[in-house]
């Protein structure tokens, strides 16, 4: 695995920094109406996302549920057409027909965001088997919430991967609660990756447990999911679990009745961003100043994005009725 | 090249084995399809034939089977995944329906899904309430996908090869009390029926009779017996339930203005409500009767035969509609 150069930080950096600017403009937006549908924030996640996408090569493949927007943008998605999906626009990543939840760039193998919990899940087995089937190099990253590793499909997706061998990294982006409900209110196992001992065996095969990193730790995640890929590569599935907290509420309005103020603000203390800026700082003499350059770059993409956004046009009638079917 | 009569399940193998022939790139996926052979011994030989990779048996999972055969055919495969009977796909509904139909909507258009799920249909064989529905309308309801309902071994060939080499998923809805019937099936690796295209069984004068699969076989056997009184019914055989051709039944109800629809699913919200209202909006001035509809029963099958026959479509109750409106 290689280890990540300063270049390569500063672009973690930089991504983490898009994603959150994206997301806290889409709050703005929702309020303003210019957003509509569910909305779901990655505040709070974003060295997840950003660590797990980087250990990806671009032959290998990206698949995540409905809080999608940081996933997108971590794999090269454009933000304007992000940000224009958003707003429902023509010029969005999938024509403003699927909005906040439905981001897809076939070109980058995003392979999209889906808004039924654990509906993806199957999905990234059936890709992993066409390269499994094409004997093609490539891994499938298949993200998802902790509230996904309670449905049946994730029951029938890991354990279908660990009958065929396939390569995914699942990892469980835990953020501690599946809309309201904390895991273990949820969970008869609290510690997630307990769920990969279900689908592996005494002697080695089947699903290996991988490792149960800190989420809010860039540096942890890509590690450990690089480590994951490179097996999924060679042997079959692995899990992983991130711990990760969620800042802002399930989706817009969530009233937030099942934490305390006081507990956000402990992971406010602790955010990723700020982590990872003070590790850069403390690592590389003198390194703020193209922090804040990249900072202020962020604020002027999004701008540029909204911007983008707004004077696109809206789809037509055609768009309504185009791609049902392949004619 | 010669038409040689086939049963309907040597119909659906031959199909399955040619395209699988033809494109490296179609497999089969599902319960039992290997090493047992297929429950209902339509893929018997295959794991022979083509090995493991390319005929593999899943565990009994329906979720995974038609979600992951939606990934792969998202990929660039175009697999076949069997659902043992359409009673386990009630299982599969999301990956089926928000899925492999919605998909290449909602990415507007950046994925194709050539994907077939083939199952199989029908009760009037004592397995009680839950495995003896013919519920194929409901997946009908949907945009995005195909429903193929194939009532003889010629269609079931030609619509089988054409359905797998089609870029959009689906539903391929095989009858289970059919599989021994025959019918002449050309021998031609080409051979394929178009997709969305219902087909006149019978020609007549009197009356419509829009049908499929088990209802076309009752009707025909009420088309005799009603000769026998003067009374000649045209039956088409809708052959998809989506697309759903209506053309022939239109261009017949302007020639007989009488229609009776016979279908094995359940009375309400049905094919027959469907192609009633499609009727009445397009051929109300040719109408002579109010359009007849027998279905089952509106009640969960039984597992005891005499009645649970007795909640069936039947030819007899197809001569008591046709009377109705002639």
């Amino acid at each position: 695995m290689a280890k990540p150069n300063k270049e390569t930080l500063l672009d973690w950096y930089r991504q983490m920094v898009l994603i959150r600017r994206f997301e806290e403009r889409c709050a703005e937006l929702y309020q303003q109406g210019l957003i509509g549908g569910f909305l779901h924030l990655y505040i709070g996640q974003e060295a997840t996302g950003v660590g797990a996408v980087a250990a990806l090569g671009p032959n290998d493949h990206v698949i995540t549920a409905y809080r999608d927007h940081g996933i997108a943008l971590a794999r090269g998605v454009d933000p304007n057409r992000a940000m224009a999906e958003m707003m429902g626009k023509r010029t969005g990543v999938s024509g403003g027909k699927g909005g906040s939840m439905h981001l897809a760039d076939r070109a980058l193998h995003m392979w999209g965001g889906y808004g039924i919990v654990g509906g993806h899940l199957p999905l990234a087995a059936g890709i992993a088997l066409k390269m499994k089937y094409l004997e093609e190099d490539g891994v499938v990253l298949a993200l998802m919430g902790d509230g996904s590793t309670n449905i049946g499909y994730f029951h029938e997706s890991l354990n279908l991967s660990a009958v065929w061998d396939l390569p995914v990294v699942w990892l469980i982006e835990n953020n501690q609660y599946g809309m309201g409900t904390a895991v273990e209110r949820a969970s008869g196992a609290k510690e997630l990756i307990r769920r990969a001992m279900a689908y592996s065996s005494e002697d080695g095969s089947g699903m290996k447990m991988g490792p149960r990193v800190d989420g809010m730790d860039v540096l942890a995640v890509y590690d450990a999911v690089s480590e994951a890929a490179e097996y999924a590569r060679k042997h079959g599935p692995v899990l992983v679990e991130s711990l990760t907290y969620r800042l802002e509420g399930h989706s817009m309005g969530d009233p937030q009745r099942y934490r305390t103020k006081e507990e956000v603000e402990s992971f406010v203390v602790s955010g990723p961003i700020g982590r990872f800026r003070h590790y850069l700082t403390e690592t590389y003499k003198g390194v703020e100043k193209a922090l804040d350059k990249l900072d202020a770059e962020a604020l002027q993409t999004i701008d540029d994005a909204v911007e983008f956004a707004k004077s696109s046009d809206n789809p037509t009638y055609e768009d309504l009725i185009s791609h049902v079917y392949v004619d | 090249m010669a038409d040689r009569p086939i049963t309907y399940r040597e119909a659906l193998s031959s199909a399955l084995r040619e395209e699988m022939q033809r494109d490296e790139r179609v497999f089969i996926m599902g319960e039992e399809v290997g090493v047992w052979g297929g429950t209902y011994a339509v893929t018997r030989g295959f794991l022979d034939e083509f090995g493991a990779r390319r005929v593999r048996d899943t565990p009994i999972s329906e979720m995974v089977i038609a979600g992951a055969a939606v990934g792969a055919a998202m990929a660039g495969l175009r697999p076949i995944a069997e659902i043992m009977t359409i009673n386990f796909a009630f299982l599969a509904l999301d990956a089926i329906i928000n899925h492999a139909a919605k998909v290449r909507y909602m990415f507007n258009g950046q994925f194709t899904v050539p994907l077939v799920i083939r199952t199989t249909t029908g009760g009037g064989k004592q397995l009680g309430a839950t495995h003896s529905h013919a519920p194929e309308v409901i997946f009908a309801h949907f945009p995005g996908l195909y429903v193929a309902v194939p009532g003889t071994a010629y269609d079931a060939k030609g619509m089988l090869k054409a359905s797998i080499r089609d870029d959009n998923p689906v539903l391929f809805v095989e009858h289970s009390t059919m599989l021994q019937r025959r019918s002449p099936v050309p021998d031609d690796p080409d051979f394929l029926l178009p997709i969305g295209k219902s087909d006149i069984k019978r020609k007549g004068s009197d009356v419509t009779i829009v049908t499929y699969q088990k209802g076309l076989e009752h009707s025909l056997v009420a088309a005799e017996e009603l000769a026998k009184e003067g009374i000649e019914a045209e039956i088409v055989d809708l052959r998809w339930l989506r697309p759903l051709d209506l053309e022939p039944v239109f261009e017949s109800f302007k020639k007989t203005n009488r229609c009776v629809v016979v279908e094995e699913s359940l009375p309400m919200f049905n094919v027959g409500a469907e192609v009633a209202a499609q009727i009445h909006d397009v051929c109300f001035d040719w109408m002579d009767a109010p359009v007849k509809r027998v279905a089952a029963m509106d009640i969960p099958l039984p597992y005891s035969h005499e009645i649970e026959l007795m909640a069936l479509p039947s030819p007899e109750k197809i001569i008591r509609a046709v009377k109705e409106v002639v």
